[in-house]
């Protein structure tokens, strides 16, 4: 019995579901009105800049479709992560490893993407494109920053063993917030590079 | 069973590996068809339908497949639902607003 709650970190609410999935849960719900009132300011400001550069003059949709697909595979190398440490393999590491892998590509993608902006002469204060766009996107890839780094925290313990089968709720958790980021960008990618 | 435990073992059930590759070539292939429709002049007229319809088909999958809610409990799906529908009607609202009806004070001619 003294094992069994030692290795079942799980804290039921009333209702029997878990108190940390509740509450994970309820946040991803808010979080998704943040993206929303981000992706709103983005859409009502859409061609109201009075000066250059547009949206059509420089957004480039090659690299985003690579760096939408890095984001994509990162969220199937999460399931297959979650799986692994579920089932105790140690495959469960080598996902984690590329799941993190994958973060950070995509944020050198970003990065790239964003100095080449601001080398064309598109900053946060030149038009109102501008301002929402590095709004949405920033914030955007601060959530897979920190993303990131929980996903890291997460990949030490494991190869510390301090991430058993029992205690992958922590990581189930870790891997909601990743996929809410993924359908995040699957909007952002839409609404803002594709239809311009 | 107590009923705690009862009601863990019916939520979270998973799918299999294979079954998050099968997803994960779909959500590949989709995005490959979004980018191929921007790409070609003929579709411009359905480009707008078409991506809202593509890229609605990804989210779904993700939320239900990968994030699990297909398998889990009521509950956190409404959870969910109560954030994106609010979301999705603000979005909307504010796009109506500012885009598509008249400014407020000026007669449409």
């Amino acid at each position: 019995m003294a094992q069994a709650v030692t290795h079942d970190e799980h804290h039921y609410t009333s209702t029997g579901l878990d108190s940390w999935k509740v509450g994970f849960w309820t946040f991803i719900g808010s979080e998704c009105l943040f993206f929303a009132t981000l992706i709103s300011t983005y859409m009502v400001y859409k061609g109201a800049s009075i000066t250059g550069p547009y949206p059509e003059e420089i957004l480039d949709i090659p690299l985003t479709t690579i760096s939408t697909f890095v984001l994509l595979m990162s969220s199937l190398a999460m399931v297959l992560a979650l799986d692994g440490v579920q089932k105790g393999k140690r495959a469960g590491q080598f996902w984690l490893l590329m799941v993190i892998l994958l973060g950070i590509t995509f944020l050198g993608f970003q990065v790239y993407e964003f100095s080449h902006f601001v080398h064309e002469g598109l900053t946060i204060q030149r038009n109102v494109f501008g301002s929402s766009f590095f709004v949405l996107t920033g914030f955007h890839g601060a959530h897979v920053t920190g993303g990131v780094l929980w996903l890291s925290i997460l990949l030490i313990r494991s190869l510390r063993g301090k991430l058993p089968p029992g205690k992958s709720l922590q990581l189930e958790i870790a891997g909601l917030y990743w996929h809410f980021v993924d359908i995040v960008w699957i909007a952002i990618f839409t609404l803002i590079y594709l239809i311009q | 069973m107590s009923a705690v435990a009862e009601a863990h073992g019916h939520e979270g059930g998973h799918a299999s590996p294979g079954f998050y590759w099968m997803i994960g070539v779909v959500l590949t292939v989709i995005t490959a068809v979004e980018v191929a429709i921007f790409y070609i002049p003929q579709l411009a007229s359905i480009l707008v339908p078409a991506l809202l319809i593509l890229s609605a088909g990804k989210f779904v999958l993700v939320v239900a497949y990968y994030m699990h809610l297909k398998f889990d409990s009521n509950v956190f799906v409404g959870l969910f639902m109560a954030g994106f529908v609010l979301a999705t009607f603000m979005v909307t609202a504010l796009i109506v607003l500012y885009k598509v009806l008249p400014p407020y004070g000026v007669v449409p001619a």
